[in-house]
């Protein structure tokens, strides 16, 4: 009996745990990057159209951001039983990672897009003011000044998106949509097996604190100049 | 040549309309120095930024070189305010940018993509403000005045007809302010580039303005070259303005002279005055004692200029300012 099978005596198939954190990593990879592409545009729409930003328009605003306010306010768990149907239209299925990625990114995309405005609006005004005396229009001022100027906290911001999805993929776990969180799910909860639970525990662990550690290079490296 | 035709500007809080700036005319001339100074809060921030529409008027007509800013559309305003460079107090700057980007901006804005032309006009703009050893810094690693001269490169890379500076110097130590307001100075002269600075600072004005305004409460209540404005203020900001900056000067405003016996008089030198010894051959002729109160010999721009306050006492006194005013020497007889 080898060392590992006396302290972990119910796992006797290391491969599954192998396949389910690849199956974790790739729910939070896909569902990250779409949440990126989804919420920055959408932050930076709610950015501009506040009230005193570049473009102030009053109703879209509100709308948009009770759009936002709304899904951020649903918990995960429900919001992903809520948006079967729609997943199933979108991706063709309801279970695994494909179906796990609509519901990930409608609950991350309203949160990112949140922190995305916050993090343009600490852009010192007097930088903007700046390059519409130079001419600059809006798209060059997003492009070209709102963007590069607000990376460090963009960045910030996508590291706790990052961690806030691992938590969320944890959660579709229970409602089958496989990786570290049904794991834990079917044997550590379901068929008191602690030791799958004490494993997937740790592994989240780590990769929370790995998000984290590149998170915060990504940030201090922007914030030195 | 910017123009302001019966401009006015208002802000609308809470559904009632604040004045800013009452209804005014003004002319700026081609390659002058133009101050406008005024307490914070007098609306020389809002007229600044007139001229290149950051704000726009309530009312009234502006224009520069000949274009009604005030008539554009967004892209051809655009087109106009890449020909118009700005300079702010608090330089900004794009932090995430080097030195050299920053100044490269304007020109990439304007749809510059050549990089070998980009190198060469940012290198050219670098060497005229002294920074050509700082291109690959990034802002938060110069001085406040580096910074500025960064944003005065920055402001010049378009080849712009004119420069606004929005308190360039109201953020710089003495020393820093006077080699910004010296780098400002060469700029009007070499480029011929119309400037247009608002301050706070009447010294400021003194160094490098031909003419000045004064703003006060949203009105200009006094207006010209800053010689007259300087030596013979007529608004009470004015002289405000002008007694900070002549500190002996401020003193004997308020020290009463009752206890000094004779006439007293304030005698303004300027340009060649200052090089004739007319007050001692006018002593001399007239009999007339003198004794100095107060007094300053300083410039104006590059015009050397001395004030004096006098006590006069003789028999020929009104004979006396009669050859000093002959000589060319202003005079003001001060109240007691």
């Amino acid at each position: 009996m080898n060392p590992l099978q006396k302290l972990f005596p119910n796992i006797d198939d290391w491969g599954e745990i192998g396949r389910a954190s690849i199956d974790t990593l790739l729910m939070l990879g896909g569902s990250l990057a779409l949440t990126v592409l989804i919420g920055l545009p959408l932050g930076v729409l709610l950015y501009l159209t506040g009230k005193g930003q570049l473009r102030p328009m009053p109703k879209l605003y509100a709308v948009t951001s009770l759009l936002v306010n709304v899904l951020r306010s649903v918990p995960f768990i429900i919001l992903m039983i809520v948006l079967m149907p729609v997943t199933y239209a979108l991706v063709g299925t309801k279970l695994g990672i494909r179906g796990a990625i609509p519901p990930l990114v409608i609950g991350a995309a309203p949160f990112f897009a949140r922190l995305v405005e916050t993090a343009l609006r600490e852009v010192q005004q007097g930088v903007i003011e700046a390059s519409q005396a130079m001419g600059a229009s809006l798209w060059q001022i997003v492009r070209h000044v709102l963007l590069p100027e607000a990376r460090g906290g963009l960045f910030a911001g996508i590291t706790v998106t990052a961690i806030a999805l691992v938590g969320y993929t944890a959660m579709g776990g229970a409602i089958g949509s496989g990786g570290l969180g049904d794991l834990a799910y079917r044997y550590g909860y379901l068929s008191y097996k602690s030791d799958y639970m004490l494993v997937t525990v740790v592994l989240l662990i780590v990769l929370v604190q790995v998000l984290q550690m590149i998170g915060d290079r990504i940030v201090l490296r922007y914030k030195q100049r | 040549m910017i123009r302001f035709v019966d401009v006015h500007k208002s802000y609308r809080v809470d559904g009632r309309d604040i004045p800013a700036l009452q209804p005014f005319d003004l002319d700026i001339a081609d390659g002058e120095v133009f101050g406008i100074i005024g307490l914070s809060g007098a609306g020389k921030s809002t007229l600044i930024r007139l001229i290149n529409l950051l704000e726009r008027p309530s009312g009234g007509h502006i224009f520069v070189n000949d274009t009604e800013m005030t008539a554009l559309a967004e892209p051809a305003l655009r087109a106009q305010r890449r020909r118009i460079g700005m300079i702010f107090q608090h330089f900004n700057l794009l932090a995430s940018q080097t030195v050299a980007d920053n100044v490269a901006f304007p020109l990439r804005l304007a749809g510059e993509r050549d990089t070998a032309a980009l190198q060469a006009r940012v290198g050219e703009l670098l060497a005229r403000v002294g920074l050509s050893d700082h291109a690959d810094k990034y802002p938060s690693q110069l001085s406040g005045g580096q910074k500025q001269r960064v944003g005065i490169a920055r402001a010049l890379a378009n080849r712009p007809s004119i420069l606004l500076c929005d308190e360039a110097t109201s953020a710089l130590d003495p020393q820093t302010t006077a080699s910004v307001l010296e780098l400002l100075a060469e700029i009007n002269r070499e480029l011929k580039l119309t400037i247009v600075l608002i301050t706070h600072e009447m010294d400021v004005v003194r160094r490098v303005c031909d003419r000045v305004a004064v703003l006060d409460a949203g009105v200009i209540v006094e207006h010209g070259p800053v010689a007259d404005v300087f030596l013979h203020p007529q608004h009470p900001t004015t002289r405000r303005f002008v007694n900070e900056a002549l500190p002996e000067e401020a003193a004997s405003e308020h020290t009463p002279f009752a206890q000094v016996p004779g006439h007293i008089v304030r005698l303004s030198f300027r340009g060649d005055a200052t090089l004739t010894p007319s007050l001692s051959r006018v002593a001399r002729e007239t009999g007339v004692e003198f004794n100095i109160l107060a007094g300053r010999i300083d410039r104006i721009k590059d015009l050397p200029y001395g004030q004096l306050t006098l006590a006069m006492q003789g028999a020929q006194v009104q004979i006396a300012l009669a050859a000093l005013r002959e000589a060319g020497i202003e005079i003001e007889e001060l109240p007691r």
